[in-house]
């Protein structure tokens, strides 16, 4: 006997299309204050992440890794996070970081090689990760004891598509499924993995599909649509709340930045392929939409980009006068308390310096 | 004669090796279209190929572990770890298989493959990009761990670790791949594992350490100069240790100084300091000195010239060495 005993299939999602026509069937029903907002923190990550990069270049910060281009993903997902929910980013998401409300010179700070920029407070985001697909099972774990302590809080993971093809990542949507956890996968496909197309890194046809093997929900949604990206996170979240268990996203969007500013993208990719994905902006169509929907004018559109470059020249101004910390910082947050053996090591730091400090 | 950096060395060492032997195939992320974050491999896809220079998928377990693979059924794989910092996915791969395949199969198998990555701080990097994990490695029976600090050195390491039959761990200061260019010679060379360099011969004190610290303890001897003649040794080779130098060198001097940039507690150095504990403490005028980095996490960028081991605190640890000889024997 041979029978068919069971098929799958993998939807795409797209709410605004690439001119900023809306699909009125599917669009979510958000608020224009919302939306407005919504805007606002793509326009604020927008402005970091330029600001961020002119900086690296003055030797100002240190190595960047620039966001531009995948905004959609990450305001459209952060937005919908309640305040007990924590967010878990790799390294590129400046937009969750934003759309929760760290100060941008805690971000300057961080990326100027300053280690008190991860200082957060009450900001529900989990520190910059940077080994590649480890940390979407922290997200899983903090799921489960979220879920086991009735807090009625989820995680959210963000990785890339290179994340992908870590065994990291495989065994936390394997533990998600098993253990049916308040989790939501936002693998944004931005295409590159460095210098690594997509299609070297997988042979799926979408990311999206991975979800079926740990008997997960998933859907891959555009990207650079973040009405569509929003839908997607906001269902997930209601499923991952509801006791409905784990979600895979594949947001299909690009980055439009080099790597990182170590990296030359010129030696890998072609230029007509970033000038197409230029076209499909995500801050340009959205804004789009909003000026057709009377939600935005042209002249409040303007004062908006305006007011968030003002924002993040004050914060470069905090993070520039920003006082370097004392030597002694790098003891510091190591232990819950100094062990013998560093306390001694702290002196030999101390009598080296001329720090007197304690 | 061609003046070389360490990277270009590196890639010298690597052409040349797969000129010779077409089994030689490298593996690694960003390694072919991109020729490596650092460019080490650099033109090498174009030259032999995507089947012999293969840009893998983002997985240090699965490209150590398919390594392994290659290398037991005939191949000798190259393969390359980005950073240091990612090298821990691949560390089952590497202690529990790799080191050990020999032995399990009773020598039915064996494992010919190098592991190179980029090791080390001082470049003001992120997170992960700065960190000195040599003694994991060298702390695993059944791998070769080794750390070159010169291009010349480099080239001939490489090339002797991938004609060696067992896996080795090849470890690239990234601080110095461009620091500093030698005259190489034209025709190919190797440089045997396992025996360290007298970079500098003297008679007062034995300066012991690698990769990129070597160019700074040169320095230190150098500023030395006039009041202490400093015998200089560059391990080179971790793993087997050349324990001959080294033991050679303090029954000379009787007096040492060991450096390096990982962190103190059970660093290299601890090794060392036993092996001269071992065979040479008779010989010692004084206690054996590390200059290490603290047991800390790697700090970031802003602070992380108060972490490394500095001339200044080499110096300092010399001076403290040399005075407490002096009380000691009045030398
Ligand atoms: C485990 C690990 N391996 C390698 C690296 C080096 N590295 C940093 S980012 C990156 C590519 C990541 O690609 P992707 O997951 O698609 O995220 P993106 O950079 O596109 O945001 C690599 C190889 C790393 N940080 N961690
Ligand atoms: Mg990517």
């Amino acid at each position: 006997m041979k029978k068919r005993i069971a098929s799958f299939d993998i939807y795409y999602l797209q709410v605004l299309d690439e001119k900023g026509k809306c699909d009125a069937k599917l669009a979510p029903k958000i608020p224009a204050k919302r939306l407005k907002e919504m805007y606002w923190l793509m326009l604020l990550t927008r402005a970091f992440d330029e600001k961020a990069l002119n900086l690296q270049r003055q030797g100002r910060i240190g190595t960047y890794a620039q966001v531009k281009g995948q905004e959609a993903c990450q305001i459209g997902s952060a937005i919908l996070m309640q305040e007990q929910d924590l967010a878990f980013p790799s390294f590129r998401e400046h937009g969750v970081f934003i759309a929760r409300g760290t100060p941008l010179e805690k971000l300057f700070l961080y990326w100027g090689g300053d280690e008190r920029g991860m200082d957060l407070g009450k900001v529900n985001v989990f520190p910059v990760s940077i080994p590649v697909g480890t940390h979407p099972l922290h997200a899983v774990g903090a799921a489960y004891a979220y879920k086991f302590q009735k807090k009625n809080a989820v995680t959210l993971a963000y990785f890339g598509d290179g994340a992908t093809s870590e065994g990291d990542f495989h065994e936390a949507m394997n533990f998600a499924g098993v253990w049916q956890a308040p989790v939501v996968f936002i693998c944004q496909n931005n295409q590159w993995a460095i210098s690594t197309p997509a299609s070297k890194q997988t042979a799926a046809k979408t990311l999206a599909q991975k979800a079926i093997a740990y008997g997960m929900r998933s859907v891959q949604v555009d990207g650079n649509d973040v009405l569509g990206v929003y839908s997607a996170t906001k269902e997930a979240i209601e499923n991952a709340r509801k006791g409905k268990g784990p979600t895979l996203i594949e947001c299909k969007t690009y980055r439009l930045g080099d790597h990182t500013t170590s990296d030359d993208a010129r030696r890998y990719r072609s230029e007509n392929e970033v000038k197409a994905w230029e076209k499909k902006d995500p801050i340009t169509r959205f804004e789009k939409y909003l000026l057709s929907k009377g939600v935005l004018s042209q002249q409040l559109a303007q004062e908006m980009k305006e007011k968030a470059k003002q924002e993040v020249e004050k914060a470069v101004k905090n993070y520039e006068s920003t006082p370097k910390a004392s030597p002694e910082i790098i003891f510091e947050n190591v232990y819950a308390s100094l062990p013998a053996n560093l306390q001694a090591q702290l002196e030999e730091l101390k009598d080296e310096t001329g720090s007197s400090a304690s | 004669m061609a003046e070389l950096n360490m990277i270009e060395a590196i890639r010298s060492a690597l052409r040349a090796e797969m000129k010779l032997d077409k089994k030689v195939v490298l593996l690694g992320e960003d390694i072919g279209v991109n020729g490596g974050v650092f460019r080490v491999t650099e033109g090498l896809q174009k030259e032999f190929g995507k089947e012999r220079v293969i840009d893998t998928p983002l997985a240090e377990s699965g490209i150590v572990g398919s390594a392994i693979g290659m290398a037991i059924a005939g191949l000798k794989p190259v393969a390359e770890i980005q950073f240091e910092g990612f090298i821990f996915p691949a560390l089952d791969q590497l202690v529990n298989h790799a080191a050990r395949i020999r032995k399990r199969s009773q020598g039915k198998f064996h494992c010919q493959l190098v592991v190179r990555c980029p090791i080390g701080g001082g470049i003001r990097a992120l997170e992960h990009h700065s960190d000195s994990p040599e003694t994991y490695l060298a702390h695993t029976p059944g791998l070769k761990v080794v750390m070159p600090s010169t291009p010349y050195d480099a080239k001939g390491l490489l090339a002797s670790a991938i004609r060696d039959p067992d896996p080795v761990v090849f470890f690239e200061p990234k601080k110095i791949y461009r620091a500093i260019k030698e005259e190489l010679p034209d025709e190919h060379y190797t440089i045997p594992l396992g025996k360290a360099r007298v970079v500098k011969e003297g008679h007062d004190l034995t300066l012991i350490t690698y990769g990129s610290l070597v160019l700074t303890a040169a320095q230190v001897a150098e500023d030395l100069r006039e009041e202490l003649d400093i015998e200089l040794i560059d391990l080179r080779t971790l793993s087997p240790l050349d324990e001959e130098t080294i033991i050679s060198s303090v029954k000379k001097t009787g007096k040492a100084v060991v450096v390096h940039e990982a962190p103190r507690t059970l660093g290299f150095a601890s090794e060392i300091i036993a092996r001269i504990n071992e065979k040479a403490l008779y010989h010692l005028e004084a206690p054996v000195a590390r200059v290490t980095s603290y047991d800390l996490p790697v700090p970031l960028a802003k602070y992380e010239d108060y972490f490394f081991p500095s001339k200044e605190r080499i110096t300092n640890a010399i001076r403290k060495v040399m005075k407490e000889a002096r009380s000691n024997y009045g030398v």
